[in-house]
């Protein structure tokens, strides 16, 4: 099963739709719920990323009979140091956005912790891509 | 113990997602950092914070949270409200802060 999501610059009002409509697929799928988690943090997280952080992006979903492979890509300023990015209290997230409860440095530190493999590809200027699977067993 | 019960023995105000007042309730987390809540708080947590916008819905229902309360009276805005009543997670009030409600919660789950 294929899915592709839009997600538009600051629209923070409809943050976390995406992973809703996955979730609820999953649970159709009668997947394991705390594998459904797992997927929902790492989707939700990622998704903030591309409103806060990008001009906008597409989500790829696909939903194989082991696995749930996402891709995230995003057009933006791009990431210029990954390792950075991923250190747990890191963020360039701006005061407004802060304000709101995001930019704690946490997005991507959470998006690892519930995958089983996450691969982060930026280029400065252009965007960022984030792919990720989880195994279903 | 239902959410209703907790509304009864605290004297919170439901703002919303009343149709969700017998959710059952299974611990307490508090934060007011999103990532935080999506990272640690786990299913039928109560969530007290002091966010008003709609991402704590978004948050709290992909969680399977019981219940939001908001601390200090502060009121949640519209589009909050609206997503709280379609998901039926109550999101609730008190005018104590966060220390204080923390406490009364404390005492009641233990």
């Amino acid at each position: 099963m294929h899915f592709e999501y839009q997600v538009y610059e600051a629209d923070f009002v409809n943050a976390g739709a995406a992973s809703s409509a996955i979730k609820k697929t999953l649970k159709q799928l009668n997947i394991n719920p705390s594998i459904i988690k797992r997927v929902v943090v790492a989707l939700y997280e990622a998704e903030v990323n591309a409103i806060a952080h990008a001009y906008g992006g597409t989500i790829y979903a696909d939903i194989e009979p082991d696995k749930i492979t996402v891709k995230i890509v995003d057009t933006g300023p791009g990431i210029p140091d990954i390792d950075w990015a991923m250190q747990e209290g890191n963020s360039t997230a701006s005061p407004e956005v802060r304000d709101m409860g995001f930019g704690a440095g946490m997005g991507l530190p959470n998006i690892k912790k519930n995958v089983d493999k996450l691969n982060v590809s930026s280029t400065v200027g252009v965007g960022t891509t984030v792919e990720m699977e989880v195994n279903f067993i | 113990m239902k959410v209703q019960e907790l509304v009864d023995k605290l004297g919170l105000k439901v703002l919303s997602g009343a149709n969700g007042l017998n959710r059952e309730i299974d611990g307490c987390y508090i934060s007011d950092l999103l990532s935080d809540v999506m990272g640690n708080a786990m299913e039928g947590n109560i969530w007290i914070t002091l966010q008003t916008h709609k991402n704590v819905m978004a948050v709290a229902s992909l969680k399977e949270l019981a219940c939001v309360i908001l601390v200090k009276d502060l009121v949640p805005n519209a589009e909050t409200i609206e997503q709280s009543n379609d998901d039926g997670l109550p999101v609730l009030q008190t005018s104590l802060p966060t220390y204080e409600i923390a406490g009364l919660v404390y005492n009641l789950l233990h």
